[in-house]
């Protein structure tokens, strides 16, 4: 693309790409983000391209971003009349083509089907998935080829950066990012306004800012599909703070898991650069930046901003104390905003339709929507935008569908491993900052794992403090070794050897921890026993006083046996049993021998009755 | 120079200072392990915590690096403050059971070891200060050693724990080490340090060993002294 000079070239541009991407243009678009693709749409899209051509039609099949309903992967919906469908295989493909695209004919069983009427729907819009969403900044994923600049341009991308560089001076968008009351999506909620203006005022040159994409909460991956489905919305939020902030550089810290989102993220640095949005004088200003990607290693403890900027200068990945403020000294010390990849993608927003729009959505001290992914025990996995304050019960039965097999819920965990758990009597709780972290959780990054009556909150704790000491970086005493030995007592609780004090002590290590830790990632580390202990210390005493896993989890605790009632002697739990602790004669009620069951789960999984009881 | 408030004493200090600092130059007592005067400071040990107030607002920090502020209050001993300490002498006995350094300090903290850990065998007496690190970087200058791993698994050592090049023999992370965790034998023309033997050079006056060969060299070729200049030791010199 040509080097763009000016803001009116840039609408004469976007005027030209409108036309080339009518929406009411014959069109199929498929999902092709990283949980589609692991369904296979890359078959999928190489199939409907080339039926396309067998029928020679000129219709566009474009990969897209992730459509957000992972667990009904892969998706396709068939322009204009924006037919969804829902886990297409390639043996699909054909009908799809002749029968969808060049007919207008509906194929019913690709639909999604409502689980509790049956009936089937039509519009991606009208899926209740969809419904009570308000996807603001994940909306366009849908529609844009993330690897093509001119698809963003096409919906009005780069419009927002035109107009702050053209019309507004660095002090008004920070005024406008203030006037939003736009806080950071990474964990901390922090105004994001207030830190681009301390960095602006800041003395030391260069400045930095940097989009923190080391996403590594186990079960969140809202920012992954941002980069990979929308780079450059995260890249012209970047453009703008920069100019805010006067500063001269940017990095995108990206894990390297995330080999999509590195791979998409360069060409849209590369798109980006080639038409006059980074390099010198962007948009023919004076203003000139540009952005370069860091590769994460892998390690958790990188999402910490500064661990982040020591792995960026190319140290180990270790926080230092925080007495000075990275906007301060950040970055090789020098003034720098670090912000999460979904805050940047809020600012282009925010830039167009203005401050006072952006703070009408959402609650008093939560403005906007957030990007939640929805996992767990849950029907409809996926990823969710709801405007701030939507109550967790809104987002667990209407827009996930509730638990899978009818089951209770019972908890949904918030924040990432040193989020909490929220158990059901507070599912009216409206989503923000601040009730999320009153109720003793965080919102995190966004991540939220559903759990139902079949979770065992002890071994919930224990799963997250396993993973916290393994990402710890061990750097300080209380992280290193409390996160530790709070995992070791968890672990003694669910093996039956819990004693008496275990609670006072698991307590008094928390708040030790909690105080005492050099970061923040420490300092929350003990989250999940808090809250467990909080919400659940019924289950803890049952293990420790009782010796019984509620939940039927914990191994030590349980004892598998057959329901004489319900078995009917089919012998598939023989079959498939490990350690051949089930036995039994054909149509006769079997039997398992508690001393050779390891309550593996095999024969639950297997048996069609229902007929094994864990106690 | 600022004015604070430690402990309800008024106390001066000079603008850069710790707050540590300031509390120790007015007599009052913060112990600290990972603090070593001749390297920068991590806040690794968390012992020297200490809780400040701003305002209506109190937080924890650590006193080796944050530095006093005009108007500053800070209690050293508050209840917050004793948990974190008693914590962290708890966690540390329980890795180093053997460190008589830990020992001892835990009886001046009055902190007897938590019955409810298992006591580690695999870690010596290292509590993972990086002084031995800090030291061998910043003063020596050859980062001969350096932190491997994360989490509960880290160590510190050779790359790779091999012998290494780098090192030059001088034994200041043993002069550093706060609990005596890092081995080092001299015995006759030899000493043994991070799994390597070094030849130690005589003194050209009185004959005795005194320095690592390599170590004469590195300082050599460093400050530009003759090796032959510094052959002699430094009580003949």
């Amino acid at each position: 693309m040509k080097k763009i000079t000016n803001a009116l070239a840039l609408r004469q541009i976007q005027e030209d790409l409108k036309k080339n991407y009518d929406p009411n243009k014959q069109m199929v678009t498929i999902c092709a983000g990283t949980g589609c693709r692991g369904y296979g749409c890359i078959k999928v899209k190489d199939s409907l391209e080339a039926e396309i051509s067998k029928q020679n039609l000129n219709v566009e099949v474009r990969a897209t971003g992730c459509f957000g309903f992972c667990e009904k992967g892969p998706l396709v919906v068939v322009h204009p009349q924006k037919i969804f469908y829902q886990r297409v295989g390639e043996r699909d493909v054909a009908d799809i083509v002749t029968k969808t695209v060049m007919q207008g004919e509906v194929i019913e069983k690709l639909l999604y089907r409502d689980p509790v009427t049956s009936e089937t729907v039509m519009k991606e819009e009208d899926v209740p998935f969809y419904k009570k969403q308000k996807r603001l900044v994940f909306g366009s994923n849908g529609i844009i080829d993330p690897t093509q600049i001119e698809s963003y341009m096409a919906i009005g991308g780069y419009t927002a950066l035109a107009k702050a560089l053209s019309e507004m001076s660095p002090e008004g968008i920070i005024d406008e990012v203030k006037k939003a009351a736009l806080r950071g999506r990474g964990g901390g909620g922090f105004m994001a306004g207030t830190k681009w203006e301390g960095c602006r005022k800041a003395h030391g040159s260069p400045k930095y800012i940097i989009a923190n994409g080391d996403e590594g909460d186990p079960g969140a991956y809202m920012d992954r599909s941002l980069m990979e489905g929308n780079p450059h919305s995260v890249v012209e939020g970047m453009i703008i703070g920069a100019y805010a902030i006067g500063a001269s550089h940017g990095y995108i810290y990206v894990r390297n898991e995330y080999p999509l989102a590195v791979v998409h993220l360069t060409m849209a640095i590369d798109s980006a650069r080639d038409a006059g949005f980074l390099g010198k004088n962007i948009l023919g200003s004076k203003f000139s930046f540009d952005i370069s990607i860091n590769k994460g290693g892998g390690a958790f403890v990188c999402g910490e901003s500064s661990a982040l900027f020591a792995s960026i200068e190319g140290r180990a990945g270790e926080p230092r104390a925080k007495y000075v403020h990275a906007v301060e000294k950040g970055l090789w010390d020098k003034p720098t905003v670090l912000n999460n990849v979904e805050t940047w993608a809020n600012v282009p927003l925010i830039i167009n339709k203005g401050a006072d729009w952006y703070a009408s959505i959402g609650t008093e001290k939560s403005k906007g929507t957030k990007i939640f992914s929805l996992v767990g025990k849950i029907n409809n996995t996926g990823l969710v935008e709801v405007p701030m304050g939507m109550k967790l019960r809104e987002i667990i039965y209407d827009i996930g569908g509730g638990i899978p097999k009818g089951r209770k819920f019972k908890a949904v965990q918030t924040g990432g491993p040193s989020g909490g758990c929220i158990p059901e009597s507070l599912l009216d709780l409206p989503v923000d900052f601040d009730k999320l972290y009153e109720v003793g959780s965080m919102m995190g990054s966004g991540g939220m794992i559903v759990m139902d009556d079949r979770s065992c909150m002890v071994d919930v704790a224990k799963y997250f403090l396993a993973f916290l000491q393994e990402e710890s970086c061990g750097k300080c005493v209380p992280c290193r070794e409390g996160v530790r030995r709070m995992r070791e007592i968890l672990e003694d609780i669910c093996a039956g050897k819990g004693t008496e004090g275990d609670i006072d002590l698991l307590e008094k290590i928390a708040t030790g921890v909690a105080d005492g830790s050099l970061c923040a990632l420490g300092g929350s580390a003990p989250n999940p026993v808090l809250s467990t202990l909080r919400y659940f210390r019924d289950e803890y005493d049952a293990h420790i006083k009782d010796h019984h896993c509620p939940a039927g989890v914990c191994k030590a605790l349980i004892t598998y046996s057959i329901d004489p009632e319900k078995c009917t002697g089919c012998g598939v739990c023989i079959k498939v049993c490990p350690t051949q602790a089930t036995s039994g004669e054909k149509k006769k009620a079997h039997t398992i021998d508690n001393d050779k069951c390891t309550r593996c789960g095999a024969c639950i999984e297997s048996c069609k009755f229902d007929a094994i009881n864990v106690k | 120079m600022v004015n604070l408030i430690i402990d309800g004493k008024n106390v001066t200090a000079k603008k850069d200072a710790a707050v540590l600092e300031a509390a120790r130059a007015a007599g009052i007592n913060i112990p600290t392990l990972c603090a070593h005067e001749s390297v920068s400071r991590s806040g690794a040990c968390r012992l020297c915590v200490v809780e400040i107030k701003k305002g209506s607002r109190t937080r924890i920090v650590t006193s080796c690096l944050y530095t006093v502020e005009e108007g500053l209050i800070v209690n050293t001993k508050s209840e917050r403050v004793q948990n974190v300490r008693s914590l962290v002498m708890e966690l540390l006995l329980a890795r180093c059971p053997e460190s008589e350094v830990l020992q001892k300090l835990a009886k001046e903290l009055c902190v007897e070891p938590q019955s409810r850990f298992v006591a580690d065998t695999d870690k010596g007496k290292c509590i993972l200060c990086r002084s031995c690190v800090r030291v061998c970087e910043e003063i020596v200058g050859v980062s001969a050693i350096g932190l491997f791993a994360r989490g509960s698994h880290k160590t510190v050592g050779t790359p790779y724990n091999e012998k290494s090049d780098a090192c030059i023999g001088c034994g200041a992370c043993v002069y550093v080490c706060p609990t005596g965790h890092i081995e080092m034998t001299s015995t006759g023309d030899k000493r043994k340090i991070w799994g390597r033997t070094f030849k130690m050079q005589t003194c050209a006056k009185c004959g005795k060993y005194f320095a690592p060969a390599d170590q004469l060299k590195f300082i050599s070729k460093k400050t530009g002294v003759p090796l032959s200049e510094l052959t002699i030791c430094t009580e003949c010199r």
